[in-house]
């Protein structure tokens, strides 16, 4: 298997008003390829900075990072990702379909292949019908699933997710969660998940990177148990528990309430 | 106009006529009295006397009705290529307006690109930009002017390259004045707007890897549109605030700032209330065509009804 993300010593401090944050000190971490793997932390452990650093939207200031073998900005450059963001922001002036297409007229595709691949890709997130309309007109999962249908448009073999479904209740996040696993299955894609809920890093994920915060780092990586066929019903196994269990302890124990 | 507006509005326009009645009977009361001590007129009745107020021919504040009938007779009672017809000199007026109208919002949105793309044109350009509303235009609309019509029809590099007649050089110094008065709505307006992309808007841009160019048309052109029109409702009353300004002191013989300034020479009150009406009007109809482009873009562009 290959490392398409390959994180040595990787730490990043910002300078803030405040004086230095420390948002990642010492990352060690590889991401292999077909994947899924989660981060997951309080709020301030650097999952989203980590991702962003994958994605080349923030700079490291120590260690090395590697994504395909090459340095971020030159994976980024290869539109090595797509990116899907906490909020959909899909472009309002845009109709669903526009939207997908977005990535699609930078890159430069021809029109057939464009259609080809908007066709392909909402279909993919059950989104087919739904093309001429406006995403004002979509609730809010669909609209996100529109965003993962735009991050896939151009077949970039990294999917990076921050917290995609952290907005959504409940009930549409389990049918989301379970429509991811079939694409993920489908598609064969590497996937890392920023989530900050136990269930779903434990259901979707073949690795669970605890994170812990201040400063942010890795304290826990779990490989998950958990055959590749999971339906929702697996949440109620022991198995299923006994990880649920470990990412708990792991949050726990990393989590410092004092500084 | 919906049927709760319409008697808000009468009753406010019903007033405003009541007022301008009084004021009117007051204002010209004096002069009227003079008149009557004039004509020996001992004994007048007060009907007799309001009537006349009414209907001086230089009124210091002319009736309602008397402007209402000179605007009708400048306007539809005359031919339209009469030197008289408010409607030629409106023509006059408004060709200025929408050319430097034009001018103003191209160079409003240049400036603006320039200013949003480059830090050293956002420090040196915005001060200039800022600076150059703070000069009374109407001290520097004669000068602007008569520079500009020189420069278009003397001999001179740019006058030998543009070949202007004198009339297209008149109108482009007129309109250079509503550019001046246009382009800065737009370019405070546009750098707003195109500053207004999230945050995960332009990360959404750069992990594409997308090109400045790329980013700006597909991202923040778009979202600045709203913006744009906005300003161009502001810009348009001010280009033609600008082109009368442009007419006024320097000699024109047409446009309406001409038939304001002739009214007032020869004590035309009453033509310059009408001249007055006719560019008021015009205001409002352009602010309202670029309120109907702006219904159509954003139709175009997916807004919700």
């Amino acid at each position: 298997m290959t490392a398409v993300v390959s994180a040595k010593h990787l730490g990043l401090i910002f300078s803030t008003n405040d004086g230095p944050v420390n948002a990642l000190s010492d990352v060690n971490l590889e991401i292999s390829k077909g994947e899924f793997v989660s981060f997951i932390g309080p709020s301030g452990c650097g999952k989203t900075t980590f991702l962003r650093v994958i994605a080349d939207l923030e700079q490291p200031t120590s260690g090395t990072i590697e994504v395909n073998g090459m340095t971020p900005s030159e994976a980024r450059q290869k539109r090595a990702y797509g990116y899907v963001f906490q909020a959909p922001a899909l472009y309002p002036w845009r109709t669903i379909e526009k939207n997908v297409a977005l990535p699609l007229e930078i890159i430069g595709f021809d029109d057939a292949e464009k259609r080809a691949r908007i066709k392909r890709t909402l279909d993919l997130v059950n989104l087919t019908g739904f093309e001429q309309k406006y995403p004002w007109q979509l609730s809010g999962g669909m609209q996100q699933r529109a965003s993962i249908a735009r991050a896939l448009a151009f077949d970039a073999d990294l999917l990076l997710m921050d917290e995609p479904f952290g907005a959504l209740d409940e009930i549409v996040r389990d049918h989301l969660n379970s429509e991811l696993l079939k694409l993920w299955a489908t598609t064969q894609k590497t996937i890392a998940f920023v989530t900050h809920s136990i269930p779903e890093a434990v259901y979707l994920s073949t690795k669970i990177v605890v994170m812990s915060p201040r400063p942010g780092r890795v304290t826990d990586i779990i490989d998950s148990t958990l055959p590749k066929e999971r339906p929702l019903e697996i949440r109620e196994t022991p198995e299923f528990l006994a990880i649920a269990h470990r990412v708990r302890e792991g949050l726990r124990a990393g989590h410092s309430y004092e500084v | 106009m919906g049927k709760g507006r319409v008697l808000p509005v009468i009753i406010v326009l019903l007033m405003l006529l009541v007022v301008w009645y009084a004021a009117s009977i007051w204002l010209n009361a004096a002069w009227q009295l003079d008149i009557y001590g004039r004509g020996g007129v001992s004994s007048w009745s007060w009907t007799q006397f309001v009537l006349d107020a009414w209907s001086q021919d230089r009124p210091v504040l002319p009736s309602p009705h008397q402007v209402a009938a000179d605007f009708w007779k400048s306007t539809v009672g005359l031919d339209i290529g009469s030197k008289k017809s408010l409607v030629y000199h409106s023509w006059v007026t408004l060709s200025a307006t929408l050319l430097g109208f034009l001018i103003g919002t191209v160079f409003g949105i240049v400036l603006a690109i320039l200013i949003v793309h480059n830090d050293a044109s956002d420090r040196s350009l915005m001060p200039w930009i800022i600076a150059s509303q703070t000069v009374p235009i109407v001290a520097l609309a004669p000068m602007f002017v008569v520079v500009t019509y020189n420069l278009l029809t003397g001999d001179n590099i740019i006058a030998h390259s543009f070949h202007l007649t004198g009339d297209s050089a008149r109108l482009v110094s007129k309109a250079l004045i509503s550019t001046y008065l246009s382009f800065f709505p737009v370019v405070v307006g546009m750098v707003k707007g195109f500053r207004s992309p999230e945050a995960i808007q332009l990360d959404l841009m750069h992990t594409y890897n997308a090109s400045a160019s790329k980013t700006f048309w597909k991202l923040r052109f778009p979202i600045a549109l709203p913006y744009l029109f906005t300003s161009m409702k502001v810009g348009v009353a001010a280009s033609l605030v600008g082109a009368i300004v442009g007419e006024l002191p320097t000699g024109a013989v047409a446009g309406l700032g001409a038939r304001l300034l002739g009214g007032s020479y020869y004590g035309q009150t009453v033509q310059i209330w009408s001249a007055l009406f006719a560019a008021a009007l015009l205001a409002g109809l352009l602010v309202v065509a670029v309120g109907v482009v702006e219904r159509l873009v954003t139709r175009r562009m997916g807004a919700r009804p």
